[in-house]
């Protein structure tokens, strides 16, 4: 279980979860520090840990904008769950090559506070009692999760074509 | 099938691939910029532990281009820089640019000037915009930085879904004072910026034919707003011509669309309707009419980027500004795409004028376009550019506003100091 710490609008862009001006920052151990940096409270309880491991919650395009990978890697490094109802691709993508969790959940209703449970198809609101269908991850996808993560996908890829 | 269902039959060999099919297409160019120091991070990575000694799988299909932050503004990007070119020169890539008057600027201008993108190809980069080199009639898109480790590794992209294509169909005439720039900035905000979420713009019509390579380039920069994964212009004569003064030798090989070719949406715009067009604050699909947005004061108007810092959006503003003065309270800042450009406007006297207009002349490169270099704003500041997003904090700032436009808006803007419309004939 989870709690929902917050919610945002439409289009949240990479600039948003993660400004250019830490794009020099590239070290997955580094970029959680500036996660969300523009939104002070959300930041500050990241940093401090209070909110680690918690949901926060998008609306429609969540992940817009720029390609820089930094915008997964540092929600990542605070364990954060992302729910929305759908997301943009390169951002998607990102998140499935590194490992972290986007939910993607069309008709969710959850506010701040909040208790969540993710299953395989559904997202369960535990303080509302109701839960809502999940779209699964596009096919294309599965395979990089089930090797958990692009790295040891392509890994693996490379030593079967070097056994050729 | 569509352009990006036989550019990517052919980059797996196969007679046939429909919407919806997964394939591992073969790379014809990989682009990458400063965040080349993450993707080296992640190739190595991949490497780690299998015994094997790290090598690219093409150094000639690998690109690296320093754009973002030149010359470096702190000892963190000098050393990410530092590590690439090392790193490029162990691999022996060939198409690098570094910080130099002889062969820099923006990547995507770069990889367009040198003629390293052709029709039919398969490009990724690692910058969203990447969309760009759609205009050549190839399926160019934008990855992560570990995406790019897998495709330096192996020279496929994997895991691609082909994805569904949206016909964009654009007749009439653009009026004298509508560019390009008003042309994509109205489709996003008609489409929204989530419209082409996972699909491909492809652009047809008689705009678009009678269109010059540097127009199309900007529809297909922007064609990402819209969510798009690619835009792409099918090729032509004028592709050709491009390619050839760019010193392409080699023969074409146009890819163009079957006429049973299936798309998901048609989407019609007659071009002698339009008015310039301003994204407002703080969405790129916030899109209106000029007549339609409130005239402000604009603290700093910026001409530049891989969307509009080229030669002809320099000479539209040269036009505009030739004899007058940059209001007094707003400063202008202009940064042409690339050295070559830039040369190009000094010989054609446009940097004069722009310098007796008071307007700052920038060096080449992304310069304020993504906040993190030059020309920040103030807080409560507000900003007319030509860039291609206006997220908030894009500009460095997230208490600024940013306003998107064309060339001759932007010059007629700097002129009064508020948003005011060019006149018909764009000067
Ligand atoms: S000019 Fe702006 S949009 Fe273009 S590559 Fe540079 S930062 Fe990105």
């Amino acid at each position: 279980m989870a709690k929902v710490v917050y919610k945002f609008g439409d289009d949240i862009s990479t600039d948003a979860i993660y400004p250019g001006r830490y794009m020099a920052t590239v070290l997955p151990t580094e970029t959680p520090q500036f996660c969300f940096a523009d939104y002070a409270e959300l930041n500050k309880n990241l940093n401090s840990g209070e909110w680690k491991n918690s949901v926060i919650v998008g609306d429609n395009n969540f992940g817009c904008g720029s390609s820089r990978e930094q915008a997964a890697s540092t929600i990542l490094g605070h364990g954060l769950i992302v729910i929305a109802k759908n997301f943009a691709r390169i951002f998607l993508q990102n998140a499935i090559n590194l490992g972290l969790n986007l939910i993607t959940c069309p008709d969710l209703e959850a506010n701040v506070g909040d208790e969540i449970v993710i299953e395989e198809t559904k997202v369960v609101n535990k303080t509302t009692g109701k839960s809502f269908d999940t779209v699964p991850l596009p096919e294309a996808r599965k395979a990089i999760v089930e090797a958990g993560g692009l790295v040891p996908y392509t890994r693996k890829k490379l030593l079967e074509k070097n056994k050729k | 099938m569509t352009i990006v269902e036989k550019i990517l039959a052919r980059a797996t060999n196969q007679k046939s691939v429909k919407a919806g099919d997964v394939l591992e297409p073969a790379v014809d160019v990989a682009m990458s910029h400063e965040n080349a120091a993450l993707v080296i991070n992640q190739f190595n990575e991949v490497w780690a532990g299998t015994g094997l000694e790290p090598v690219v799988w093409n150094p000639d299909n690998i690109a690296i281009i320093f754009d973002h932050r030149v010359p470096a503004e702190s000892s963190k990007t000098a050393t990410n820089q530092k590590k690439i070119r090392d790193f490029v020169r162990k691999n022996k890539i060939r198409k690098f640019h570094d910080i130099r008057s002889d062969e820099g600027g923006i990547c995507h201008q770069i990889l367009a000037e040198y003629g390293y993108i052709k029709p039919g190809y398969v490009v990724v980069g690692t910058d969203s915009h990447t969309t760009t080199h759609g205009a050549f009639g190839a399926f160019a898109f934008g990855i992560g930085a570990t995406e790019m480790a897998s495709v330096w590794t192996l020279g496929n992209i994997l895991n691609v879904e082909v994805p569904e294509t949206i016909k964009v169909v654009v007749n009439g005439k653009l009026p004298s004072n509508v560019f390009p720039k008003d042309l994509i900035l109205y489709l996003i905000g008609k489409i929204s910026a989530q419209g082409a979420n996972f699909k491909v713009l492809e652009f047809h019509g008689e705009v678009i034919s009678n269109m010059s390579m540097s127009g199309r380039l900007v529809l297909s920069n922007m064609a990402v707003e819209a969510g798009a994964t690619a835009g792409i212009v099918p090729a032509d004569a004028e592709t050709e011509r491009y390619l050839r003064a760019a010193g392409v030798t080699e023969k074409l090989n146009f890819v163009l669309p079957d006429s049973d070719a299936k798309y998901s949406q048609v989407v019609e715009i007659n071009a002698g309707e339009l008015k310039p067009q301003i994204a407002c604050p703080h969405t790129v699909d916030n899109v209106k009419s000029i007549n339609e947005v409130e005239k402000k004061h604009i603290d700093q108007i910026v001409i530049g980027s891989c969307t509009n810092g080229r030669i002809d959006d320099l000479e539209i503003a040269a036009q505009i500004l030739k004899g007058k003065k940059v209001a007094v309270g707003t400063r202008m800042l202009i940064f042409p795409a690339s050295w070559n450009i830039y040369k190009d406007a000094m010989k054609k006297g446009y940097l004069e004028i722009f310098a007796d207009s008071g307007a700052i002349i920038m060096n080449p490169g992304c310069g304020c376009c993504l906040g993190v270099h030059q020309g920040a704003l103030g807080d409560g500041e507000v900003a007319l550019s030509t860039t291609n997003r206006n997220f908030k904090g894009r500009m460095g700032n997230p208490k600024g506003e940013v306003y998107l436009c064309s060339p001759a808006v932007a010059a007629a803007s700097a002129i009064t100091g508020e948003l005011t419309e060019p006149a018909l004939g764009g000067k």
